[in-house]
C-alpha cells in the first residue's frame, strides 16, 4: 500500500512537471501580435538613419581579389568597383570605366576610365590601379582564386592615366565581363604581402560605402562615402550583423534587431503572414542566378543511352518538386542559364510529367521488367543506381527523396546516400565515383560555361564531371567565347540551351527563387531582373522613420 | 616537491609531442582539403588556379614535411597563419577566448550556486518529495535539447515579450554607451546564454553531490557529531559538507581545459563568437593551423590541469606524498 501511494506520488509529480513543460511550450508558440501604430507614408527621399543586414557567414578576407566567399562579396561589393557593372537588366555598364571599345577581331578591348573618382583616402584613381589589379591577379604568390579569365590577357597597357588597352591573344568575349573584377589601390598595396597585409582587414576603395569597422563573427561597419562618384548614398550606415543561425535571425528580425534578411521558403510561406509582419516587412522575390539539378556519371553503361536519360525527364514531376521542397518558390529549369538572362531559351518547353513515356523509353532502351518483381531489369541485371549528395542542404536530401519514390513507378531503384562536402567532393566527384548526383549551381551573369559542358574539362577536380562530351557542343562554346556581339551570342547559347535539353546530360529541376525581406521603413526599393540590390544607394528613409539617428 | 613537479613537467614534454603527432595525422587524414571550400564546384576557379593555391599552402610536400615544419614554428610559439583568412592563428584565439571564458565561469558559478544546494538537500532529505522532484527537475535539464529551449526562450523572452535581446554579445550602439552602459548591457545579452549553458548540466554536479553527501553522512564521525549533541546545521554544514566537497573540487580542477572549449549548437544559436564556433567553422574548413592550435592548447590545458591536480591532492590529503 505504501509503496503504492509513493509511485503514485512519483507519477504525479512527472505528469504535472510535463503539464507545466508543455504549457509552456503551447504558450510560446502562439503567433506575435504586437502591434505598432507607426506612421509608414513616404515624404520623400532623405540623407541618414543605417541598415542592419543579417548574414549566416562571416567575411574572411576584404582583398576584393582573394575573397571567394558570399559574405566577403557581400561588403566587398560595397566598398570597390570594377571596370564595369550589371545593371537592373543584367546587362554590362560602365562603373570605373566610362565606356569602353571592343576591337573589330575581339583582340583588343581599350577601356576609358572615369575621371575624378577618387580612393577612400583621398588618392585619385587612375589606370595605374587597373594595371596593378592586373598584376596581382596573375601573380604567383597571390592566392586568387580568379586568375583564370586573367591569364588570357596577352599584354595590357597603359596608354594614358585614363585609358587601359587590354590584348587577348584569342577573342575572348567572357573576358569583358571579367573585368566587373574589384580594383585595389596602388599605392596602398604596392609593396604589401598579400598574405599578411592589414588591408585585407581595412581595406579601402572607391566605392559608395567607406569600410569603418570589423568586429570577428560578430559586425561589420561601413559608412556611406559622401563622395561617390555616383552620388551620395541615403543611407548612412550599414551594419553587417553576422547571426549563424536562420531562426535565430528571423527572431531578430521580427524584435527589429535586423532590417533585411534571406527568408527561407518555410518563412516566407507559412511565418510572415500577421498582419503585423506585413506592416513592418516588406518581402520579395525573384529567381536567383542558380539551379539544381540530377548529373548522371555518362561513363556509367546505365546513363550512356540518351533514351534512359529522357525517360528518367519524363518520370520526374518537377513541379511536384518545387511544390514538395520549395513550398512552391521556384520555376521549373530547362537549361543552364540564369532563368532572367538573355541567353536563356525561353523557347525550350519543360517536358510534362509522363510515367507512361517514360517507360515505353525505358522498354526501347532494352530495360524491361522481364521477372515481374517490379524492379527493371535487362540482361539479368536490375536498374538500380545510388544517387548521392552534400549533407547540410536539406533541400537537396528531400529532392533525392522524391526522386527515389516518382523512379519507383517506373521500376528503378534508387538508394540515396548523403556525404560531408569535403568528403563528397574529394572521393566523389573528383574521382568520379558515383553514379548520379544532386547538385546546385550557382550562376555568374555572363552565360559562358564552357568549364561545366566542354569536352576538354574532364580532368580530376574540373567541373564537367559527368563527363559530358559532344562535338557539336563544344564547337558552340568555343564559338561563344568568340563572339561579342549579344544578338549572335544569344542565338548560339539559346542553341547549346535547347541542344542539352533534349540530350539530358543534366536532368534540370528548379531555379529556387530569392526571397528578401526588407524593413517596410526602407524606400525606393525596385525589384528588376537583377534582383533588389543594384540600386541599394537610392534605397532611402523618410525623415519621420529614421530610427538609428546617432 | 620542486624536484616532482620539475620531473613531470619534463615528462609533459614527449607526451604533448605524442599527441601533437597523432592529432596532424588523424586531421590530414580527413578527407578535403583547405581549399575546397573557397575554390570548389565554383566554375570561375580554374583547376590550375586550385593547384597554385595549394602551393602556397605547402600542402604539396610530404606529411612528414609538413608536420617538422608545423613544429618547428611552434618551439617558436608561433602557430602559424589560418588557411582562409591569413590571420596569425594566435590573433583568431586571443580575440575568441575572452568570451568563451567569461561565459564558462559564469555559468560555472551558476552551476555550483543552484546543483550544490540542490545536492545537498537532496542528501539530508533523502527519498523525500524535494529529493525526487529535484531529481526530475535537474534531469529534465539534462534531457532538453540546447538549441530547443534557446529557441523557445528566445522567442518567449525576446519577441513575445520583448524584455531580452535574441542574439549577439552587445547592442547596436555599444560605442556610444558609459561604462556602466556597457557592463550592463553585456550582462542583458548574457543572461540567456549562461542560463541556457547551465541548465543542463545541473544534473551531472548536483548527483555527484548528492552522492557524496549522502556517504559522508552514513559515516561514523557524523553519528558520532550527532551523538556529542551538535546542531544540525553543524553537523551538515561544518562537517559533512567540507568531506563531501572534495571530489567536486576535483572534478572543477580537472575541466580548467574545458572552460577554453566553447559549445557550437548555444554559440551558433546565440551568434556569440566564441571558441566553439572557431573550431567547427575551421574543421568544416579543413583549416589545418587553426585546429592544431585549439588542439595543442587544449593539450596543454589538460596536461598542466592533470598535474595540477595531482599536487592539490598532497596538500589536501597529507596521506599522499610525491618523492
Amino acid at each position: 500500500m505504501h509503496t503504492k501511494a509513493k509511485a503514485y506520488k512519483q507519477i504525479s509529480i512527472l505528469t504535472s512537471l510535463v503539464l507545466i513543460l508543455t504549457g509552456f511550450v503551447l504558450f510560446t508558440g502562439c503567433e506575435n501580435k504586437k502591434t505598432v501604430s507607426l506612421e509608414y507614408s513616404d515624404t520623400g527621399p532623405a540623407y541618414g538613419d543605417a541598415i542592419v543586414t543579417g548574414s549566416i557567414g562571416d567575411a574572411t578576407t576584404l582583398i576584393p581579389i582573394v575573397a571567394s566567399d558570399s559574405a566577403s562579396h557581400d561588403i566587398c561589393s560595397l566598398v570597390f568597383n570594377g571596370l564595369l557593372k550589371y545593371d537592373k537588366d543584367i546587362k554590362l555598364v560602365g562603373d570605373l570605366a566610362k565606356n569602353w571599345k571592343v576591337s573589330e577581331d575581339g583582340l583588343v578591348i581599350t577601356f576609358y576610365l572615369r575621371k575624378g573618382v577618387k580612393w577612400h583616402d583621398g588618392h585619385p584613381f587612375t589606370a595605374r590601379d587597373v594595371e596593378f589589379t592586373y598584376e596581382k591577379l596573375i601573380d604567383a604568390n597571390v592566392k586568387t582564386p580568379y586568375s583564370g579569365d586573367f591569364k588570357k590577357v596577352e599584354s595590357l597597357e597603359v596608354v594614358d592615366d585614363y585609358t587601359v588597352r587590354v590584348a587577348y591573344s584569342q577573342a575572348f568575349s567572357p573576358g569583358l565581363a571579367s573585368w566587373g573584377m574589384w580594383i585595389i589601390p596602388k599605392h596602398l598595396l604596392e609593396n604589401e604581402d598579400f598574405t599578411k597585409t592589414d588591408f585585407s582587414r581595412n581595406p579601402i576603395g572607391t566605392g559608395p560605402y567607406i569600410f569603418k569597422r570589423w568586429k570577428t563573427a560578430e559586425r561589420i561597419d561601413l559608412i556611406a562615402n559622401t563622395d561617390y562618384y555616383e552620388g551620395r548614398p541615403f543611407i548612412d550606415r550599414y551594419i553587417y550583423r553576422i547571426i549563424p543561425d536562420q531562426d535565430a535571425m528571423f527572431l531578430e528580425l521580427q524584435t527589429k534587431g535586423i532590417d533585411f534578411m534571406g527568408l527561407s521558403p518555410l518563412q516566407y510561406k507559412r511565418q510572415t503572414h500577421t498582419e503585423w509582419f506585413r506592416k513592418n516587412f516588406k518581402k520579395y522575390k525573384y529567381p536567383s542566378f542558380g539551379y539544381t539539378y540530377m548529373g548522371y556519371n555518362l561513363k556509367n553503361s546505365k546513363f550512356s543511352d540518351k533514351r534512359v536519360r529522357q525517360a528518367i525527364n519524363f518520370a520526374l514531376d518537377k513541379q511536384e518538386i518545387i511544390d514538395g521542397v520549395l513550398l512552391g518558390l521556384g520555376r521549373v529549369c530547362t537549361g543552364p542559364y540564369p532563368a532572367e538572362s538573355w541567353a536563356y531559351n525561353k523557347g525550350v518547353k519543360p517536358t510534362p510529367y509522363n510515367p507512361k513515356k517514360a517507360k515505353v523509353l525505358l522498354s526501347e532502351a532494352g530495360w524491361c521488367d522481364t521477372d515481374k518483381d517490379g524492379w527493371l531489369d535487362k540482361n539479368g541485371k536490375r536498374f538500380e543506381f545510388t544517387l548521392i549528395t552534400n549533407q547540410g542542404n536539406q533541400q537537396r536530401a528531400l529532392v533525392a527523396q522524391i526522386i527515389q519514390r516518382r523512379l519507383k513507378e517506373v521500376g528503378i531503384k534508387v538508394k540515396i546516400k548523403i556525404l560531408e562536402w569535403s568528403t563528397f567532393l574529394t572521393e566523389f566527384i573528383n574521382k568520379r565515383k558515383f553514379e548520379a548526383v544532386i547538385l546546385g549551381w550557382g550562376l555568374g551573369r555572363d552565360p559562358d560555361n564552357y568549364d561545366i559542358w566542354h569536352s576538354s574539362k574532364t580532368k580530376e577536380g574540373e567541373f564537367n564531371f559527368i563527363s559530358f562530351k559532344n562535338k557539336e557542343i563544344d564547337r558552340l562554346l568555343d564559338e561563344g567565347r568568340r563572339t561579342f556581339n549579344q544578338d549572335k551570342r544569344k542565338e548560339i547559347y539559346n542553341r547549346i540551351h535547347k541542344f542539352l535539353y533534349d540530350e539530358q546530360p543534366y536532368c534540370f529541376l528548379y531555379v529556387p527563387e530569392a526571397l528578401p525581406v526588407v524593413n517596410t521603413r526602407f524606400k525606393g526599393i525596385k525589384p528588376k531582373a537583377l534582383g533588389i540590390g543594384y540600386n541599394f544607394i537610392k534605397w532611402y528613409v523618410p525623415r519621420k522613420q529614421q530610427r538609428y539617428t546617432r | 616537491m620542486i624536484n616532482y613537479i620539475f620531473k613531470r613537467l619534463i615528462g609533459l614534454v614527449p607526451t604533448l609531442l605524442g599527441i601533437t603527432i597523432i592529432t596532424f595525422t588523424v586531421i590530414h587524414l580527413a578527407p578535403g582539403k583547405p581549399t575546397d571550400l573557397q575554390t570548389q564546384l565554383n566554375p570561375k576557379v580554374s583547376l590550375q588556379a586550385r593547384e597554385r593555391m595549394e602551393k602556397l599552402y605547402g600542402l604539396d610536400k610530404p606529411l612528414h614535411i609538413q608536420y617538422i615544419n608545423w613544429i618547428k614554428k611552434l618551439i617558436k610559439f608561433d602557430f602559424g597563419r589560418s588557411f582562409i583568412d591569413d590571420r596569425k592563428v594566435s590573433t583568431k584565439i586571443k580575440e575568441r577566448i575572452p568570451i568563451t571564458l567569461g561565459i564558462n565561469i559564469l555559468s560555472m558559478l551558476l552551476i555550483l550556486g543552484i546543483a550544490v544546494p540542490i545536492g545537498v538537500a537532496s542528501a539530508i532529505k533523502e527519498g523525500s518529495l524535494f529529493d525526487r522532484s529535484a531529481t526530475v527537475f535537474v534531469f529534465i535539464g539534462f534531457a532538453t535539447p540546447t538549441f530547443w529551449l534557446a529557441l523557445l526562450l528566445m522567442s518567449y523572452f525576446g519577441v513575445r515579450l520583448g524584455w531580452l535581446p535574441i542574439s549577439g554579445i552587445r547592442s547596436l550602439e555599444f560605442e556610444y554607451f558609459s561604462l556602466l552602459q556597457k557592463i550592463l548591457d553585456i550582462s542583458w545579452h548574457l543572461i540567456l546564454p549562461v542560463f541556457v549553458s547551465s541548465f543542463g548540466a545541473l544534473a551531472g554536479i548536483s548527483r555527484y553531490m548528492r552522492t557524496n553527501m549522502i556517504s559522508v553522512l552514513g559515516k561514523d564521525y557524523i553519528r558520532t557529531a550527532k551523538a556529542k549533541g551538535l546542531t544540525e546545521t553543524q553537523v551538515y554544514y561544518k562537517h559533512a559538507l567540507k568531506n563531501a566537497m572534495l571530489p567536486i573540487i576535483t572534478i572543477l580542477g580537472l575541466s580548467i581545459p574545458g572552460l577554453i572549449g566553447g559549445s557550437v549548437i548555444f554559440e551558433t544559436i546565440f551568434a556569440i563568437p566564441g571558441m566553439g564556433r572557431l573550431f567547427f567553422t575551421s574543421v568544416m574548413a579543413r583549416d589545418y593551423p587553426v585546429i592544431m592550435g585549439i588542439l595543442t592548447i587544449g593539450a596543454v590545458l589538460t596536461l598542466v590541469g592533470n598535474l595540477l591536480a595531482d599536487i592539490a591532492y598532497s596538500y589536501i590529503d597529507p596521506r599522499i606524498r610525491y618523492k
